[in-house]
């Protein structure tokens, strides 16, 4: 039977029997760029996120403030840039780019990934800074009344609550970077995208191709998204809490004591 | 007695707005201070400036004679000596009860972990929340907060406590079992410094009572004067309205 005489099942089968194993490659890819963009991006976010929430101190000299203000003209003119230009382009801007003006050829899997994430990072760096800014003032001045420098109350205090605020915005961006890593295929990355159009391309069943490479991309983002919900509930803790005490008593009547001295509860 | 601190001169402006006017004082060990005035007078203002939460326009906050406004003591470690409690309790959402009473010591005062968590314990005891230590804050009654929140600044060891209306958030309820914790450590001779408007409270508990209106210091002096001889019409003024609904009180 040759594929034109095949229904459309029969053909979404011939796919995955044919090229089952070169899709899944194309999955591993995408999903391997998508986790360690995420990551990268998340980690250039978060410091970019921290600088621009930073304030000079009210001692601070002239030269601090000055380095302060330059370094975040310099961050924000990177997240406008980032945000405001096409991840496609900017994968062909720096692919061909970095080959053309300083004669380095990234390779692949290093142009993927730088990217993809400083695209991430991009976005994350707003996010954190929002994120940042919904912690409660009083959260902060909590850590700094019993003497916390400013580095240990965004480490202990701050950072921690921003990050439980903001990991739906990080669950959003993996799974935009799942999808999103498609238009990698421009510079030759060969992900889930680029392997679609090969199929495509070799069998012209752009129908039966599009429908299996979609439910490929369902399946890895409804996963992830599942996932992260997982964490996010892990990441609240219990919803109660064991009483500290020795007293066996006291998780059988509630918070009455048991008084040793009298016998009797007080 | 020996002097904590002096706050002399302090000024401390919003834009064009004054909040405080000169303000003169000092806290000497042992002192238990209340702070009473109404609101909008400043009282806030100046427990925050003498914590450096807010930055005092002009005049000096000296700390055992250093002045900590021109950088003679380290924020951060004058901080570790002048406690604070706040009216929204402000406790780490992200630690348990446990965790709030020993962040501080371990990573500021670089103390043990046992260390820190025994001097914890001691100090959750005292107010009673000892049961709680895996509780989160979301998990516990305002009052409950306050509680551990006092244990959290007391674990610091400070020299001086402030609390900015520490009741203020609380039901009538909770206000009580509070009170009672900052009773107990004014007469195990804790020096603090109380912004309040439980009038009993400072009739009762403080040594001295400050009397402050419109970004100044009014009147001040022991709880008899400014409660049964108050020599300032506009202490009398604003005693009476209390006086008037709490016979308690007369």
């Amino acid at each position: 039977m040759t594929i034109s005489e095949m229904n459309f099942f029969q053909r979404m089968l011939y796919i995955v029997q044919r090229y089952g194993s070169s899709l899944l490659e194309g999955a591993a890819t995408t999903m391997a760029i998508a986790i360690i963009c995420t990551a990268l991006g998340c980690v250039i976010g978060f410091a970019v996120g921290l600088v621009q929430t930073t304030e000079p101190k009210k001692n601070s000299n002239l030269f601090m403030r000055g380095l302060l203000k330059t370094v975040k003209v310099i961050l924000t003119a990177y997240v406008e840039v980032f945000r405001g230009t096409p991840m496609m382009l900017q994968a062909a801007f720096i692919y061909y780019g970095a080959a053309q003006v300083f004669g380095v050829n990234l390779g692949m899997w290093s142009a993927a990934i730088i990217i993809v994430s400083v695209n991430t990072g991009a976005y994350m760096a707003e996010t954190v800074r929002g994120g940042i800014l919904s912690v409660d003032q009083g959260q902060k001045e909590g850590a700094r009344a019993i003497g916390m420098s400013h580095v240990q109350t965004m480490l202990l205090v701050v950072l921690p609550q921003a990050l439980r605020n903001i990991m739906p915005q990080i669950g959003n961006n993996l799974i935009i970077n799942i999808k999103d890593t498609c238009v990698l295929s421009i510079i030759g990355t060969v992900e889930l995208f680029f392997t679609f159009r090969s199929i495509s391309g070799a069998l012209y069943t752009y129908f039966e191709a599009a429908t299996v490479v979609m439910i490929i991309y369902f399946v890895l983002t409804f996963t992830c998204s599942r996932i992260l919900r997982w964490i996010e509930t892990k990441m609240d803790g219990p919803a109660d809490f064991d009483l500290a005490t020795a007293d066996t008593l006291a998780f059988t009547s509630g918070m009455t004591r048991y008084n040793a001295k009298t016998g009797g509860t007080y | 007695m020996e002097e904590i601190l002096r706050v002399e001169h302090l000024v401390k402006t919003f834009g064009t707005n004054e909040v405080l006017k000169d303000i003169d004082f000092s806290v000497n060990a042992g002192d238990v201070i209340s702070i009473i005035g109404s609101s909008g007078s400043g009282k806030s203002t100046l427990l925050r400036c003498i914590n450096m939460l807010e930055e005092a326009t002009g005049g000096r906050i000296l700390y055992h004679g250093k002045d900590i406004l021109a950088g003679e003591v380290g924020e951060d470690q004058y901080r570790t000596k002048v406690g604070m409690v706040f009216q929204s309790f402000n406790l780490f959402n992200n630690l348990n009860v446990l965790d709030n009473c020993t962040v501080g010591q371990v990573h500021v005062l670089k103390r043990k972990k046992d260390e820190a968590r025994a001097k914890a314990m001691e100090y959750l005891e005292k107010v009673g929340m000892e049961q709680y230590i895996t509780a989160k804050p979301r998990q516990l009654s305002g009052g409950q907060k306050q509680r551990v929140a006092i244990a959290r600044a007391l674990a610091m060891d400070p020299e001086v406590l402030l609390f900015d209306e520490p009741t203020s958030a609380l039901d009538p309820e909770m206000v009580g079992e509070v009170l009672d914790v900052m009773k107990d450590l004014a007469s195990s001779g804790m020096t603090m410094l109380v912004v309040t408007h439980e009038m009993a409270f400072a009739r009762d508990v403080s040594t001295r009572v400050v009397f402050m209106s419109d970004g100044r210091i009014e009147e001040e002096g022991s709880p008899a004067d400014i409660f049964l001889n108050p020599q300032k019409e506009r202490t009398k003024e604003f005693l009476s309205r209390f006086t008037a609904g709490s016979p308690a009180l007369n």
